[in-house]
């Protein structure tokens, strides 16, 4: 279990640091980022006073190295939109907005998928369970972003029942969380039901039956705990796709996050700020998989020696 | 959609032996693709192919006199079926030629997705050793990568460009790719036709070329036909979010981007493209599903 514990957590490593040179490459090596920071009249000297500033006219590993040395403290610079703050200050500050979403939007996925997911297995091939099966699958097709303006042109404009855009309040977060939880819903639904249909065809769960054991203590109880293990895993997943689906999510619905904060800086050719987020979703994104590789290979343990 | 799923068993087996009316009744929509097939020809084939001959109009062309008009149902024409933009083009003819680039960027993205992994994969579970190390350390590099992360970087360094959509498409593919037909080559290799190659004085390449590559395609082709889905839902979330595909180009996640500011007022702008997005995933996973439970259950994931 230790050894595997290392050499997961040397991958994540590895993959990290590929990704802060794939951060790096693509931004210093497509046209001068001085380019964006001059003025249009700027003359060739002031462009050089600049260059040399920025440490820009030192060899690339050089660069590299300062960057990447930067990056482990978590300076990424100063933004170059939002003057007099830096990058990952910004990045931070945005982030409760996030987090508050991306919770309330796992915790309506699970509410809703696990007991979906267990009816749909139990009462298998009856209408409930095509109709779970059915709306897994829209869940699934359905594109977020423009589910989030339906729901809006719906329940904001057409009903009035709830603001269109924002954070605030409940009311508020309704809308942008079923927009992020579809998607999860859909897929931890179809998750849950093909354990449990596993699950409920295996032995111990007769001999309960056969003891007298209530059926819904069989449900619910024994077969529930031990289907449980492959969507608890994919909450690693589940924390990457919330993150990436904030990015959507938050433009459609204006939620100041992280996410939004990416595409702002992407539109205003913010680079230090663009870094920033790109390592910050990384390191998350990394951290999630390591823990659910740890938890499966706790559980399970064929995985341990794959 | 494509989860990482470690190994899960297929529930294909308690399915065959429960085989009685009631799934003949339910499951006849997955044993019998003709529903997603006729949709799928409908909105993503035939409009991507023939879109000449048969939208309405030119998709550029802007018509400033008839400017947000409602569809024909809402309202408006049968001169501007779905209605018009903010430009005053036609929906419904952005949208058929919408089809041809959701079209084109799936098939060339998922190609070179399933061409690199595939070499990979062919390469890595054949010969092993070290080549089999490091590929699949990459493969797990590249899994642990979101795809969204690369696009933004993307779109940072070159600005929205099919090169950057399709790079992003390939790069989230070829790891799955590379990590199924690994597996499959590992077991193939055991096989005695295998050995007999070998004998017979055959040399690695032709091995993998001849002999192993043609017991993987029907799986490859599997998958890359389950994927379809996944890939225009992505370019569409890209170019909606104007990292993906660059103006003025009809794609569907730019029509959708296009009405969003309208959408109180004008519906219809941002409605109609949706619906052909749905309309197509849904159809190509229903036939996914089908096909793979037909040809490949193994395959079988969430």
């Amino acid at each position: 279990m230790q050894r595997f514990l290392v050499v997961r957590f040397l991958q994540a490593v590895i993959s990290l640091w590929a990704i802060t040179l794939i951060v790096f490459a693509l931004t210093h090596l497509t046209g001068s980022p001085v380019d964006a920071l001059l003025p249009d009249d700027a003359t060739p000297d002031q462009a050089e006073r600049l260059i040399r500033h920025w440490g820009l006219d030192r060899p690339l590993h050089e660069q590299y190295l300062t960057f990447l040395g930067n990056a482990l403290q978590g300076d990424f610079g100063e933004s170059l939109k939002w003057r007099g703050r830096t990058a990952m200050g910004v990045v931070l500050e945005r982030l409760p907005a996030t987090i508050q979403l991306g919770t309330v939007a796992v915790l309506l996925s699970v509410v809703i998928a696990i007991p979906l997911g267990v009816v749909a297995a139990v009462n298998r091939d009856t209408t409930i369970d095509s109709t779970a099966n059915v709306v897994a699958l829209l869940g699934q097709s359905l594109p977020q972003f423009w589910l989030g303006i339906v729901m809006i042109w719906v329940f904001a404009v057409l009903l009035g029942w709830l603001p269109t855009s924002g954070r605030g309040g409940i009311e508020h977060m309704v809308l942008p969380a079923i927009a992020m939880a579809s998607f999860q819903i859909a897929a931890l639904t179809r998750l849950t039901r093909s354990a449990m249909l596993e699950v409920l065809d295996s032995e111990y769960i007769k001999l309960a039956r056969l003891k007298g054991v209530p059926e819904w203590l069989v449900i619910w109880k024994h077969a529930l705990r031990n289907a449980a293990i492959a969507p608890l895993t994919y909450f690693g997943i589940l924390a990457g796709a919330i993150l990436t689906g904030s990015v959507v999510i938050e433009t459609v619905f204006a939620w100041p996050g992280t996410g939004l904060l990416a595409i702002d800086a992407i539109r205003g050719r913010d680079y230090p700020v663009v870094q920033a987020v790109v390592i910050f979703f990384a390191v998350v994104f990394l951290l999630a998989n390591y823990l659910v590789d740890a938890l499966y290979a706790y559980v399970d343990p064929r995985i341990r020696f794959a | 959609m494509a989860t990482r799923e470690a190994g899960l068993p297929p529930a294909a087996p308690a399915a065959a032996a429960d085989a009685g009316a009631s799934t003949r009744r339910r499951g006849w929509l997955r044993r019998y693709p003709v529903l997603p097939m006729v949709v799928l020809m409908a909105v993503l084939f035939v409009p991507a192919l023939f879109s000449d001959w048969l939208a309405p109009h030119d998709p550029y062309q802007s018509y400033l006199r008839n400017r947000l008009q409602p569809p024909v149902f809402w309202g408006g024409t049968w001169e501007f079926v779905l209605g018009t933009d903010r430009l005053g083009r036609c929906v419904l003819s952005r949208i058929m030629y919408g089809a041809r680039y959701a079209l084109a960027i799936s098939l060339v993205g998922i190609v070179l997705g399933a061409v690199i992994g595939t070499a990979l994969g062919l390469i890595a579970g054949y010969l092993r050793g070290w080549t089999d190390i490091v590929a699949m350390r990459l493969v797990d590099i590249s899994l642990a990568l979101p795809s969204v992360l690369l696009a933004l970087a993307l779109a940072a360094a070159w600005g929205p460009s099919f090169q950057a959509v399709i790079i992003v498409v390939a790069f989230v593919l070829w790891a799955y790719f590379a990590r199924q037909v690994r597996a499959e080559v590992l077991s193939l290799r055991e096989r005695d036709f295998v050995a007999r190659a070998r004998v017979a004085g055959a040399s690695n390449g032709r091995i993998i070329w001849r002999h192993i590559f043609p017991n993987v395609v029907n799986t490859v082709v599997v998958m890359a036909t389950l994927q379809i889905g996944v890939v225009i839902l992505l370019e569409a979330s890209l170019s909606f979010l104007g990292i993906g595909v660059p103006r003025p180009t009809p794609a569907w996640g730019l029509l959708v981007a296009d009405g969003r500011q309208l959408v109180v007022s004008a519906w219809w702008i941002s409605m109609f493209p949706g619906v052909a997005i749905l309309l197509t995933v849904l159809s190509v996973n229903l036939l996914g599903d089908w096909l793979r439970d037909r040809l490949d259950p193994k395959l079988r994931q969430v």
